[in-house]
Parts: structure tokens; sequence; C-alpha cells
């Protein structure tokens, strides 16, 4: 009797563990099909890809640039880096120079049209003239150190050897870092002396319908600095202020941007002093060669006054009526 | 001649930074450089992988065609190895990689950053050293490569995650494992890196 009963406790604790069991496994099966097969179903490169352009985990050391596991944007930045900026700025140098050349041998000099009378009258004064040469000089060493990394492997380094290069790059690349100091005190400096003379007023309209001195037969008025000079010191300043911007990012790297705003840093560095570049080299050719009379107002400080009358009458009237006497 | 590539099948990765110290200590790098690093995707969460990651020895390296004073190049081997003489330490190199593996002994402010350092794939230094001397062990750590050793990183893994070797031949090791156990996250960086993936 006892051994039936126990023989049936033994079926009926069999059957129902065997239920249980039974019932687990499929509850599992079921969880696990519905939600997450932890072997199958991990990360995945292409997929992590496709939702964002950078791979980026958890890792054990401090620093964070490290925890960036895949960026193919790196080499969309060597293509930038090495054939679109030297497209850019080939075409935009290059394209300069010639047409300065074009300028210069088409056009010729600009003569004073009167001839110098001989008499001369204050332009720019000792700071004023010295801020412009600290911003000119300091933009000279940062355009060529500059394009040393662009270009330089490519035209200096089969002259030179590259141990020659490396060590001039070297110093080149630590002129660059410091030398941007002097150019931001220039370019500081210079907005604050000229942006009162700077403002567009509606001289500027009657200038440019003048054709803006070009055309011999048209008169075309101008204060102190005429329409064209007005659009050169806004695009110096727009271009210093952006190069200046993404240099000092570029100058303490990592420190407020990822890899990518590093990417980014360079790119609108390079792109913006391309141009930049190009556009003060014709600032350079109509103060020197392309202009009689003009250079001296930023060496001497003196300009002609029959270069006055010409180029700046309105300013020159001013002047004349400041000082107490009117236009001799 | 062999096509010299990296390979971290990452579902056996278990993030133990063996191949990290591994690395470190076979070249002896300084404090702060980690040519090899292991990044974990996902921590914590279902379906994490850790991949083990240093320079992948790109083909059409972007790091040799961005650096501006050409010290960069690629080996016979693919192994792409650098001239400590001839970087400047513009850091331009670590933009381009999309690995991050270019390291640099120095912070970095004001371009100070020293030379670069990365993974030689433990095959010495693309200076003017003798490849396999004390010269050349001192700057760029040991060139195993030169003795018919692959890099230690892969040769020390404990789960054979890390692969290293010709590239043909890893490809299909991991191609077996893919086949063998049914699923794989993918050749980490190979796309990216040698413009072909491993599928199966």
């Amino acid at each position: 009797m006892t051994d039936l009963l126990t023989r049936i406790r033994f079926l009926i604790a069999a059957v129902a563990i065997g239920w249980l069991l039974a019932f687990a496994a499929t509850a599992l099966a079921q969880q696990a099909g519905a939600t997450f097969d932890p072997q199958a179903d991990a990360v995945n490169q292409g997929t992590l890809l496709r939702e964002f352009p950078r791979i980026q985990g958890n890792i054990n050391q401090l620093d964070p640039k490290a925890r960036v596991l895949i960026q193919p944007a790196g080499r969309a930045w060597d293509y930038f880096h090495q054939v679109v900026l030297r497209w850019i700025g080939a075409v935009a140098i290059l394209g300069t120079l010639l047409t300065l050349a074009v300028a210069y041998y088409g056009l010729g000099r600009l003569r004073i049209s009167a001839g110098r009378s001989g008499r001369k009258i204050l332009r720019f004064k000792a700071f004023e003239r010295t801020a412009h040469w600290l911003t000119a000089v300091s933009f000279v060493v940062l355009g060529i150190t500059g394009l040393n990394i662009t270009f330089g492997k490519a035209l200096l380094l089969p002259l030179i050897g590259p141990e020659a290069f490396s060590a001039f790059s070297q110093y080149a690349k630590y002129t660059h870092n410091f030398v941007s100091f002097a150019f931001l005190l220039g370019l500081g400096l210079l907005i604050a002396i000229f942006i009162k003379d700077n403002v567009p007023d509606k001289t500027d309209i009657i200038w440019f319908k003048q054709g803006g001195g070009f055309i011999k037969s048209k008169h075309a008025p101008a204060r102190r600095f005429n329409a064209g000079e007005k659009l050169v010191f806004w695009a110096s300043v727009g271009a210093g202020l952006a190069v200046a911007a993404s240099g000092l990012l570029l100058l303490f790297p990592f420190y407020v941007t990822n890899i990518f705003g590093m990417q980014i840093a360079q790119v609108v560095h390079a792109v913006i002093a391309m141009p930049f570049i190009a556009l003060i080299l014709g600032h350079v050719y109509i103060g020197t060669l392309g202009m009689e009379g003009a250079f001296e107002a930023m060496w001497s400080g003196h300009v002609d006054y029959n270069w006055a009358k010409e180029h700046h009458d309105l300013w020159l009237e001013q002047q004349l009526a400041k000082n107490g006497g009117g236009p001799r | 001649m062999a096509r010299m590539k990296f390979l971290c099948d990452a579902d056996r990765c278990i993030e133990c930074n063996a191949c990290v110290t591994a690395c470190k200590n076979e070249h002896h790098v300084p404090w702060g450089i980690n040519r090899r690093r292991v990044v974990t995707i996902n921590d914590g969460r279902p379906g994490e992988r850790s991949v083990s990651m240093a320079c992948m020895h790109c083909t059409d390296a972007p790091c040799a065609s961005v650096c501006p004073v050409n010290c960069i190049f690629s080996t016979d081997e693919g192994v792409v190895l650098h001239s400590k003489d001839l970087c400047i330490g513009c850091g331009y190199c670590f933009y381009a990689c999309p690995f991050g593996a270019p390291q640099y002994p120095k912070v970095g402010n004001f371009g100070s950053r020293g030379k670069m350092d990365k993974c030689t794939y433990c095959a010495g230094g693309g200076g003017p050293e003798v490849p396999g001397s004390i010269e050349e062990y001192e700057k760029y750590g040991a060139n195993r490569l030169l003795r018919g050793e692959l890099p230690l990183c892969a040769e020390m893994c404990s789960t054979k995650s890390l692969l290293a070797g010709d590239g043909q031949i890893i490809a299909q090791i991991y191609k077996e494992r893919i086949i063998k156990r049914g699923y794989g996250s993918g050749a980490w960086g190979w796309i990216t890196a040698y413009r072909e993936d491993i599928t199966v």
C-alpha cells in the first residue's frame, strides 16, 4: 500500500517537474527569440557606421580621443587636404598672379594724372603705419609657413632634400604658431583704427557707378577710403577673424572640440587662408607696382596733393578744412 | 610577398587588454603612449563588443598622404612605417587616421607634440637606423618581423581574437569562424583600411 502510494507520489512529482522544465525552456526560448540573442545580435560595424559616421565606445584610458574607434572621415579629410585644397590654393593664388600680370602689362602702372605737385599731406600716422606693417609682416610670414604645409613637399622638398626640408618645416611650424599672435594684435589694431573710416555710405555707390577710377573720363569720389578699399578692409576683417578662430582651435588641439571639429577647423583655416592670400596679393599690387604714389602713403605716411585729389578728393577737402585752409 | 594586416574578431575579444600590455612591454613605450587600445562599444548593454585597435597599416594610408614632410610610407609588405628624424609633430596624421593610431609624447599646445609614435607592426622603424639594431629599438621598439615573428599583441591574444599576418590567410580564418559559429560582428575597420570586407 505504502509502496503504491510512493510510486504515485513519484509519478506526480516527475510529471510536475517535467512540465515545469518544459514550460521554463519554452519561456526562455520565447524570451530569446522575441528580444535578444546575445551572440548573433551583437553590435555590428556596418550598422553602426550607417547610423553615425564615427564608431565610439568606452575605453580604460583617460584620453577622450582614444574613445573613437573608427572615423572614416579621416580619408575624406585626406582627400580634401591633398586634392581639393591644392586646387583651391593653386587656382586662387596663380589665378590672382596671372590677373595681376595681365593688369600690369595691359593697363600698366596707374600714374598720377596731373603729375606730382611736390606738396605732401599726411595720410597715415606713425601708429597707424606701425599697426599696418605689424599685420603685413606677420601675414607674409604666416602665409609662407602656412603654404609650406600644403605645397612644400611638392615644391621645396625635391629642391633641398628631406632632412633640410624637415628642419625648415619644423621651424616654419613654430614660427607659424607664435607669429599668429602678432597677426592677431595687428588685426585687432587695424580694426580699431580704421573701422570708422570703412563704414559703407552713398559715396561708395557712386564710386562703383563711376567705374572705381579705372575709367579715365569719369571721376570716382571717395572719402578716406574708397569702396574698393572698404571691400578689402571688410574681407580682411572677416577672413582674419575666421582664420584666427580656426587657428586657435588648431593651436590648442582637442581642448574644445573632437576629431571632427579639428578636421573642420583645419578645413575652414585653409579654405579661408587661400583666397585671403590672393586678396592680399591684389592689395600689395595696387599699393606698390599698380599705382604711382600709393606706396608712400603707408611707407612715409605722406601722399602727394595731386594723388589725394585724384583718389580721395572728399577726404582731402575734409583734411584741408580741418587744418584751417581751403583747397589751394 | 605577404600583405600584412590586422583583424580583430570582436566576438572573441574579452577586453583583457593583454594586447595593450604586451605592446607596451615589448616596445617600452613611454607613459601616455598606447600604440594599441581596446574600445568597448555598447559597454554594459546587451550585445556589447570590444575591439582591439592599433594602426591598421592601411592601403593608400591617409596619414602618409597628408604628412607635410613625407615621413610616412608603406613597406613592400604593406606595413606603414615612419621616420622620427623627419617628423615635425604637426599632428595631421592623427586627423587623417581613421583609427586614432598616431600617438604623441607631449600635450601638444602650440604644436609641441614631439615626434609621432605608432604601431610599427613590430617591424622596427622607418628611419635610417640599421634594421634590428639597438638604435632602432630605442627609437621605435622591437623588430620582430625581421626575426620572422608576428606582432606580439596578436601572438599573445589568449582567445585568438586578434589576428595578424597575411591578409588573405587571416581573412580565411575569420570566414571559417563565421561559417562555423553562424555569426560575426564584422571585420572591424577593414572597409576603411583596406577597401574590402570579409563576408560569407
